[in-house]
């Protein structure tokens, strides 16, 4: 604390020697501070990732090793779990791969075409009750889908969707997922004005505005969008659990679940390599997008 | 600015009577364009927001088991709930989660946001090291992990056993499961973080300075600068993360195995109702939880802004 002090207000009658002694205590200090909080943040990685690192090697393991030897050094690597595991649930792995490619596919574009329609109304045009339906939008975001969750269960019964994807992509053509409303509209907000204007003074409409203006311009939050989306439909396991009950439309969530029901009989090998399957596309998605997930974090923080 | 403040902000304009100016039609020159816009979300708002909540409520008052019509029942499900021990249960649970998991989470990804901040060397990686699990802790596989990490011959008791201490089977232990599931969530704190780091480095250089030449020492300057321009984002973080926490499901399904075991020691609210529609077929009585959900949430959330006005500091 007086370091801190006497750097900022340097006294001026000192020797040249004292003032040596003391900045080479304070860079001691920093430096001692510095080694200090490295050494927490490591150890804290260390907790954060070896258990991801355990997953992977054990997937690695024969399935007799596992338990007996928790290390992740190991030279006894094989790939017979994945083998094992690939086809352990009655239809192969694959199957389940496709049908969460296909969700995430159908989720992804709702969203992106639903959600920029209307952040650019939000965002762009003035019309009556538009604060209104904002302050409604907002509010859609905190209520909890169980308030919802048996009528729209009764909706998709009735229109005999159960077993189909529908109700997992239809909704989100009509933009449901109004956090993403919620992110382009603040990232339309903070485009230049001059540009709409300048669009609208050429003749442009709002359909040119915003097709052949705003979207080009919006690429890094539609980027975001189609990140996340990814990201929550792959994992998504509630919406399938309850939409789709037969094997054949399992996406892989759902299909994992199949492991730990018949764990009793269980190849622990073959669990944790479908599960670093399963695991591969959103660490795929976390690399590449990483950028645009903490910027869309950072604009809009939402979860 | 965040959903939240931007809640406020709207909240602020109507109070002092000006929302907008939307007086006359000549101020909505997109009246067309705008619902043309507009119209998906309007569409699924009526069909899969607002339509729906109508009817949960109602059907709240009826017996519904998919099969035969509903059948009027009056206050019947309430009367039943406030009986059903097991309900009060998953609430008493689902509330422990909230009230231990939400504020630890926040509370480490601050301290390690504030460790990391000002361009220290390595903060990229940090981030990213920190980041990963949040993106990956919702899934299944995570979930599947952890049973076995603190499984009677996880990774945790493997740990333990160098210091002599013989662990138990955490998952399976009613006094310990529901812990395995907060730290699942606390291990989740990188994506509060990075909106912590965003946070941060909005706060002016110059404000540090300044305190420092007046002699404010590292944790003065914490404590009085950097935290009070923080809480408008703790607090929003705090209010969202208690609403989604509120209806967690996949971590607690997978970690008991579908059970909410062992003797109900992990069956949230939300496990509770999804059995009880799902399985049970009791679409009323589960249309009246998930109200009663809504009741819980609301209610914490207006707690949590009514307090907001005792510690969260606004500069406008």
């Amino acid at each position: 604390m007086t370091a801190a002090t006497d750097l900022a207000t340097p006294r001026v009658i000192e020797s040249q020697d004292a003032s040596d002694r003391r900045r080479r205590r304070l860079r001691r200090r920093a430096a001692v501070r510095s080694v200090i909080k490295h050494v927490l943040l490591i150890v804290l990685s260390i907790v954060m990732i070896y258990p991801l690192i355990w997953l992977v090697v054990s997937s690695l393991k024969p399935n007799s090793e596992i338990f007996t030897d928790l290390g992740i050094f190991t030279t006894d690597l094989t790939l017979e779990n994945y083998a094992y595991g690939w086809t352990s649930q009655q239809l192969p792995f694959s199957h389940f791969l496709i049908n969460s490619t296909i969700l995430v596919i159908g989720a992804t574009i709702g969203n992106l075409v639903s959600c920029s329609l209307a952040a650019y109304a939000f965002a762009r045009l003035k019309f009556w009750g538009r604060n209104a339906y904002f302050a409604i939008m907002l509010g859609t975001i905190m209520l909890p889908f169980h308030v919802v969750l048996v009528p729209q269960f009764i909706i998709f019964r009735q229109l005999g969707w159960l077993e189909t994807f529908l109700p997992l992509i239809v909704p989100k053509f009509l933009a449901v997922d109004a956090f993403f409303i919620f992110l382009m509209v603040q990232f339309i907000r903070g485009l230049p004005k001059e540009i709409f204007e300048a669009a609208r003074i050429d003749g442009a409409g709002h359909l040119r505005i915003f097709g052949q203006v705003t979207l080009p311009l919006m690429v890094p939050a539609l980027a975001t969008t189609a990140i996340f989306t990814f990201i929550w439909t792959w994992g998504d396991f509630f919406g399938p659990l309850i939409y789709l009950r037969t094997r054949e439309n399992f996406p892989v969530s759902v299909a994992l679940k199949g492991f730990i029901d018949a764990q009793s009989s269980s190849n622990y090998g073959a669990m944790f390599a479908m599960s670093v399957v399963s695991l591969i596309p959103l660490f795929l998605a976390f690399l590449l997008g990483q950028r645009y997930l903490v910027k869309g974090f950072a604009t809009s923080g939402i979860k | 600015m965040s959903s939240i403040g931007e809640l406020r902000q709207m909240a602020l304009q109507a109070r002092r009577g000006r929302s907008g100016g939307e007086k006359a039609k000549a101020k909505n020159p997109d009246n067309r364009a705008g619902h043309l816009f507009l119209a998906p979300w309007l569409i699924g708002l009526v069909v899969f927001t607002i339509g729906p909540m109508i009817a949960s409520l109602v059907l709240a008052f009826t017996d519904y088991n998919l099969l035969q019509p509903p059948t009027w029942a009056g206050f019947d499900n309430f009367t039943r709930m406030m009986g059903d021990a097991r309900l009060w249960n998953s609430l008493r649970v689902t509330l422990v989660y909230v009230v231990v998991s939400v504020p630890l989470q926040l509370a480490l990804a601050l301290a390690v946001a504030v460790m990391l901040d000002r361009g220290m060397r390595g903060l990229a990686f940090y981030r990213s090291i920190f980041y990963l699990p949040s993106l990956l802790g919702g899934s299944v596989a995570i979930a599947i992990l952890w049973r076995q990490v603190f499984g009677k011959e996880g990774l945790v008791n493997a740990f333990l056993s160098w210091f002599g201490i013989d662990g138990p089977g955490w998952i399976s232990h009613p006094d310990y499961a529901l812990a395995t599931i907060i730290i699942l969530h606390v291990w989740t704190f990188g994506s509060p973080m990075v909106i912590f780091l965003a946070g941060l480095r909005q706060i002016p250089e110059m404000y540090h300075e300044a305190a420092q030449m007046d002699g404010a020492g590292r944790f003065r300057r914490f404590f009085s600068i950097t935290l009070p321009l923080l809480t408008p984002i703790i607090f929003f973080n705090l209010v969202l993360q208690i609403i989604f926490a509120f209806q967690s499901f996949t971590q607690a399904y997978i970690v008991s195995g579908g059970t909410g075991g062992p003797s109900d020691s992990t069956m949230f609210f939300t496990l509770y109702l999804y059995k009880q529609a799902f399985t049970e077929l009791n679409m009323g009585y589960a249309s009246a939880m998930a109200w009663l959900l809504l009741l819980v949430i609301a209610a914490f959330t207006a707690i949590n802004f009514w307090f907001s006005k005792y510690w969260v500091f606004y500069d406008d």
